[in-house]
């Protein structure tokens, strides 16, 4: 009896603690939700990029908030679990009613938001480099398209410093396996041969990159200049330059540029064997301008750690945090729909000495930057593209997405608008 | 005579000014040379770097520091320096032209100039041409070395005119190599071009495959490039007979990289062996005690900021201590009130597992540490251009051996060993013989748990140290106790081996994760097969 | 090995009891969540928002994943650490029918071929992605997929007599190398991304709130059919077999039972549970992919079980619901203390709570049972 009791008296609070709503204050302020993993596998990268958004919100509050009212960051955490960022989302716009969200790295992370940011009209900031092949009405993607970092990358080892095999090395998973599809066409529209370019993939944090190596370095022994574009994934990366470092493979003689090498990861790790090893991004913390250094000293005070670096996905955070704060005011409301197309057009300085603008298919116009990796875990820009590239939501070098448009402006109004047949499928608006 | 001898003192006077002139020019042009440095551009740095050969020896120590990234100037005065970090963070600096050392500076006062890797190449091979007669034997091998990638006619000039003047054998040969290639590919005589042959076919460097296959290329018509039958059919030969012995030293290496993975999963296992092998105690926290070991490995080193050479070697025992520690509080607060229910052990255990990630990232944050490799554990034993053992894997081989020999000693030869066994066999019989079993458990775990710690600190040498460091090993360890058979650590031993080298035979046929697949499933049905693993403990001990 | 549950018929008439409450209670709360949910204005107090209805929905899955699990370990003994593998299959049989019916509306437009086929140049459709259109077979594979593997690893488990922590540790070693399969995208199940972006369901869109009600009502029919029927199951003269082998199977085998035989259908019997939860579980959430198979997300069903009580059914039911809203709760506003908590959890419950919540709050029946 006592049992039943007990189990009946929870059911009813639960029932009745479900059955209420909370109800947010929603008057007096402006929410920003923070939808980035804290704890889980992926927290190592995206617990500075909410610390990122609570910075911005901070400083956007001493300079007075936000049409007159406050900002308030509403921070929850998806514990690196995929569905769980779908079920966040869903707290985020239902309950908690916040007016943007600020979140996820991976790709999967927005695939799992997607259905969900779409269907209650929610508003997302992605700040990640990724793969392309998407544009969401209800998402801006202010990190690179393939075509903002792995294509300019390619460029550059081709023509500056002549490399004729290519070793494309990734992680399995979407972002490397589209990347790679995308280089292997322009490689191939450049000319090269099939027997000169190698293909490898690895799983999530693989350790034991023996073998890979050794297979880089035979084939990279045939006396042409052999280059290794590198797409693996952030744990994965340490032992694969250690392994590269004590096999004898230098900078100099088979160069590798990484995608996902940045600042943060390596502040946590022995750089000596990376040094001179290249990484392609839009943004590099050595990068000398006024905004940059105030950014820089912004951070350092705010994280209270005069260690901690700065990386291109918290530049992609603050391009997007500042251009949704320009759009609110130009449209004067937090209303996403107004918002979205406020968006679209919107510019802003970057922390590189230019202006990002985002473009009408929900991309940011960027530089592209190439440096090598020095010891002190700094990049050092050594090549970059003259202006800013635009972000390409679908590729021009996969046959299915060479069709496919996106512009959210009045007589397309569509993420993936195919060309040849003037249609516009999969669209839930 | 007289005339004559004025006048030719006149001339040596003559001579002498203009050899001093023509040095001081060239002093003088080296200096204004360097001073371009102070600046400029990276897209100017090639041509100025260029002009400095012709300075010889004197633009070493410039070149050396401008190779390892130390070559600064200052700006208040524009002047070239080397600077290094000292250890308040400041630099010391170096005027690398007047060979003196001037005040320390900060990190404002200079500025780096900084090098690309094409730069660093071009560096490289003005060294190996300044330095391809120095009187310093290495230097000279790693000039040569480095002049065999690139064959061009100047640098084999050099070569030619520095082998009249070799003596030593490796470079001699190394320098025949060389010469040879280049009579290969561009004498005309035949005879001569088959004693090449002769010369380069028992080298396995790679530039001698490709020399010989660039011989034997088949056109666009099906007629080889190369008219001459016999020095065809010679190359053809050597090419087979270099090609057989590359394919023995890729076994070879295959072996050792198994042997490699296998060292790895034999650390990792080897402390599960004993606190799941032993005590029959699942300990899914395993990992963890991994991660504290690593993480130890971070502090040591931290405390020890002039002691990289050294420091891993205290770390050894510190996160021995630590993690045994840790697994000796684990055993008593928790373990031990769940005896004889090994599935709520696990549960309680993987708990743990959590709580320890937890504060591991509290107090470290969640970012990964860097465990910087000391110089001995870097680079490889190249045993020839196709063979080479990496130190970090040699030695984590050997240690893993080790680690392994010696537990079998504390468990065969000393007075723990001995009760370690009698509680494992018979717990009650033990305790009527008046072995305090209770303390013999924690100690077994904390033996246990401090192996676990020991391989962190292996870990940390090979990949990121980070709260999830443990979670990545856990199956693979329980794969290989239970393979080799619970109880035995040499059937642990033989098991991390086997899978390691199964695992690396299988990778270049089905790609790593395949691999690990088929191994997995390998396992899974080899317990159907053998529930008891491969060296099934018998006796009592057994049940 | 397990030495409490020696009071059967006690253990019987109790559960009964408790079992129709616990049946009252779920009906009682879905057509309470239901009815608020779709008939009562979005703006009135006893609203329950979507986002609460598929919360629960999500729960029952894992109340009857937990069920299924609560199956074989508490009444069998087989502590399985695998049976996420069975839930993810059924939820990737699921998900593969879904992505199916999304047919030409995926970004690319292709007929046939899922979007994440199109930008990887997948040419044709693989053979084992045929039939999928068709809810029908996509329903009978998500039974009969789990339970051939189930039927296949019991079987040359079981046979072998693998007992305990070994086959614990193999069931374990099970999902992860599935894991590390369904993660390679040369798999054709999407890789890292799996299955996403489904549209509808039987015609019926899943974005509505009455397809997702309904959802969440059919998972609440599905765990009540599994309890009843799990409880007939083990009442019945093959249960107490079961029972028999948990608590001393050579003993079992010695009277001349085919030990073995109850093992594995009672395996596979679970195993397709899981799978229904599995497939359950995709729609409501909206995505499967391969972090499901993770040995860790297998661990953690053990201690929804574990906490809520073992061989008790509805304990597991219990203890999967309440862990879960915990975890709601504290990753909504303890982020970091969550792991913190969950591995208290975990050490607390199995030294203080041996029986799980259920065990605690039948004090009376604790003493008993120690007295006897």
């Amino acid at each position: 009896m006592k049992l039943k009791r007990f189990i009946g008296s929870l059911f009813i609070v639960l029932c009745v603690g479900l059955g209420i709503p909370v109800y947010a204050d929603g008057h007096g302020t402006i929410k920003v939700g923070v939808l980035h993993s804290l704890s889980g596998t992926m927290a190592i990268s995206e617990t500075t990029l909410k610390d990122t958004v609570l910075m911005m919100v901070e400083k956007q509050n001493e300079a007075g908030g936000l049409l007159g009212k406050k900002l308030e960051a509403v921070v929850v955490d998806p514990a690196s679990d995929w569905p769980l960022f779908a079920e966040k989302t869903r707290e985020l716009l239902t309950k908690e009613k916040v007016d943007v969200i600020f979140g996820c790295w991976t790709s999967v992370s927005r695939k799992s938001v997607l259905p969900v940011i779409e269907e209650l009209n929610g508003l997302l900031f992605y700040p990640v480099q990724y793969e392309g092949e998407e544009s969401s009405k209800n998402v801006f993607y202010t990190g690179a398209a393939p075509n903002q970092q792995a294509v300019p990358a390619v460029d550059y080892f081709m023509n500056d410093i002549g490399v004729e095999r290519w070793v494309l090395a990734g992680t399995d998973y979407v972002y490397p396996r589209t990347t790679n599809k995308i280089l292997e066409a322009y490689l191939k529209a450049s000319g090269v041969a099939d027997e000169d370019i190698m293909i490898s993939y690895t799983p999530f944090g693989h350790s034991d990159w023996q073998g890979i190596v050794s297979d880089i370095k035979k084939f990279g022994s045939t006396g042409k200049k052999t280059g290794v574009v590198s797409t693996i994934n952030g744990d994965a990366n340490v032992p694969f330059y250690k392994e590269l470092g004590n096999q004898g493979i230098s900078a100099e003689d088979i160069p590798v540029v990484a995608f996902s090498v940045g600042e943060e990861e390596l502040s946590g790790l022995d750089t000596k064997p990376l040094v001179g090893h290249l990484a392609a991004w839009n943004y590099f913390q050595s990068v000398e301008s006024p905004e940059n250094e105030e950014f820089i000293a912004d951070w350092k005070t705010f994280i209270k750690d005069d260690k901690r670096v700065t990386n291109d996905p918290m530049e992609a955070t603050y391009i997007g945090f500042k251009m949704w704060v320009q759009a609110v005011e130009k449209a004067g409301t937090t209303d996403v729909d107004e918002v979205e197309q406020a968006m679209l057009g919107i510019t802003t300085p970057n922390l590189t000495g230019g202006v990002a603008v985002m473009n009408t298919n929900h991309h940011l116009s960027k530089p592209v930057l190439i440096g090598e990796i020095q010891e002190d875990g700094q990049i050092e820009t050594v090549w970059e593209t003259f202006g800013t590239v635009i972000g390409d939501a679908w590729s021009d070098y996969l046959p299915a997405s060479s069709k496919l448009i996106a512009d959210w402006t009045d007589p397309v109004k569509c993420g993936n608008f195919n060309i040849e047949t003037g249609e516009c499928s999969g669209q839930n608006f | 005579m007289t005339y004559v001898g004025r006048k030719s003192l006149r001339l040596i006077t003559f001579t002498m000014i203009c050899v001093l002139a023509s040095l001081c020019s060239a002093d003088e042009e080296f200096h204004i040379n360097v001073k371009q440095l102070a600046g400029a551009k990276l897209r100017a740095l090639p041509a100025i770097v260029a002009k400095f050969e012709t300075s010889g020896e004197r633009a070493l120590p410039i070149l050396r520091a401008m190779l390892e990234g130390a070559l600064y100037y200052r700006k208040s005065d524009k002047r070239i320096v080397a600077a290094y970090r000292t250890e308040t963070g400041d630099f010391r600096l170096d005027d690398l032209l007047e060979g003196i050392d001037l005040e320390v500076a900060s990190k404002r006062e200079i500025k780096k100039i900084v090098v690309n890797n094409r730069l660093r190449g071009q560096i490289r091979k003005i060294i190996a041409r300044i330095t391809l007669t120095s009187g310093d034997r290495f230097v000279r091998e790693l000039a040569v070395d480095n002049m065999l990638n690139d064959l061009n006619k100047e640098n084999l000039l050099l070569l030619r005119a520095a082998r009249k003047k070799e003596k030593d054998d490796d470079i001699l040969s190394k320098l025949n190599m060389a010469i040879a290639i280049d009579d290969l590919k561009h004498n005309e005589s035949t005879q001569l071009r088959l004693d090449a042959i002769d010369i380069i076919d028992s080298s396995l460097q790679p530039i001698v495959v490709n020399t010989l296959n660039s011989l034997l290329v088949i056109d666009a018509e099906g007629m080889p490039i190369e008219k001459d039958e016999e020095v065809r059919e010679r190359a053809m030969k050597a090419k087979e007979s270099i090609e057989l012995k590359i394919s023995f030293y890729e076994v070879l290496q295959r072996i050792f990289y198994g042997l490699s993975l296998g060292s790895i999963l034999l650390l990792i296992a080897t402390g599960l062996a004993i606190t799941f092998g032993v005590m029959g105690v699942i300990n899914m926290a395993h990992g963890e005690l991994i991660m504290l070991g690593a993480y130890t490995a971070y502090v040591v080193q931290l405390l020890l900021p002039n002691g990289i050479e050294y420091s891993i070697l205290i770390a050894i025992p510190a996160a021995f201590a630590v993690s045994g520690l840790c697994g000796i509080l684990i055993e008593r607060y928790v373990i031990r009130y769940l005896r004889g229910r090994p599935l709520e052990t696990l549960l309680a255990t993987f708990g743990i597992s959590l709580i320890l990630q937890q504060t591991v990232r509290t107090i470290f944050s969640p970012l990964n540490r860097q465990v910087v490799s000391p110089t001995w554990l870097s680079g490889s034993l190249e045993i020839n251009p196709v063979f080479a053992l990496t130190y970090n894997r040699l030695y984590i081989l050997a240690f893993a051996v080790l680690v392994l020999l010696c537990l079998q000693l504390v468990l065969k030869k000393t007075k723990l060993g001995l009760q370690v066994r009698a509680v494992s066999q018979n717990r009650e019989m033990a305790r009527a013989m008046g072995v305090r079993t209770e303390r013999v458990d924690a100690l077994t775990f904390g033996l246990g748990a401090g192996v676990a710690g020991v391989a962190g600190v292996a870990l940390s040498q090979l990949t990121n140290v980070g709260p999830n460091l443990g979670q990545a090993y856990i199956v693979d360890s329980f794969m290989v106790v239970v393979f080799g058979g619970v109880g035995n650590l040499w059937g642990t031993m033989v098991g991390g081996f086997t899978l390691g080298v199964a695992n690396k035979f299988l990778e270049p046929i089905t790609g790593p994760v395949l691999a690990n697949i088929f191994v997995l499933i390998f396992i899974i049905l080899f317990i159907q097969k053998r529930p008891s693993g491969l060296f099934p403990q018998t006796g009592r001990a057994a049940e | 090995m397990i030495k409490h549950y020696r009071d059967e018929g006690r253990a019987e008439y109790f559960f009964q009891k408790n079992g129709r409450a616990f049946l009252i209670i779920l009906f009682g709360v879905v057509i309470y969540a239901s009815c608020c949910n779709l008939f009562i204005p979005d703006d009135s107090i006893f609203y329950v928002s979507t986002y609460t209805i598929t919360l629960l929905g999500k729960y029952l899955c894992f109340a009857l994943l937990a069920l299924s699990v609560d199956v074989v370990w508490g009444y069998c003994g087989i502590l399985s650490l695998g049976h996420g593998a069975f839930f993810a299959l059924g939820g990737y049989t699921m998900g593969m029918y879904l992505m199916r019916q999304i047919g030409e509306r995926g970004v690319y437009g292709h007929p046939v071929l899922p979007d994440f086929m199109v930008f990887l140049n997948w040419k044709e459709l693989p053979w084992f992605w045929y039939g999928f259109d068709s809810f029908g077979f996509a329903m009978l594979m998500t039974l009969v997929v789990p339970s051939v593997l189930a039927f296949v690893f019991g079987w040359l488990a079981f046979r072998s007599r693998v007992t305990g922590v070994y086959l614990s540790i193999i069931t374990q070693a099970l999902t992860y190398a599935l894991m590390l399969a369904f993660f390679r995208n040369e798999m054709g199940f999407g890789g890292n991304n799996g299955l996403t972006d489904f549209k509808d369901i039987l015609g019926f869109d899943l974005q509505s709130d009455r397809t997702r009600v309904v959802l969440f009502c059919l998972s609440a029919i599905a765990l009540a059919i599994a309890y009843l029927l799990s409880q007939l199951i083990l009442q019945s003269r093959y249960g107490r077999v079961v029972v028999a082998i948990r608590d001393a199977e050579a003993r079992t085998r010695s009277i001349g039972f085919k030990t073995e035989n109850y093992k594995v259908s009672l395996f596979v019997y679970s195993a397709a549970l899981a799978a229904i939860a599995g497939a359950l579980y995709v729609p409501q959430v909206g995505i499967i992919n391969p972090g499901e198979f993770s040995p860790l997300n297998s661990i953690e069903i053990v201690v929804w079980v574990s906490v809520g009580g073992r061989a008790t059914l509805y304990g597991a039911v219990v203890g999967a619901i309440l862990v879960n809203y915990a975890k709601t709760k504290f990753t909504a506003e303890f982020p970091d203390e969550w792991l913190y908590a969950l591995g208290l959890l975990f050490v607390g419950t199995t030294i203080f709570l041996p029986k799980g919540l259920m065990g605690f709050f039948d004090v009376k029946k604790w003493r008993n049972q120690r007295r006897g």
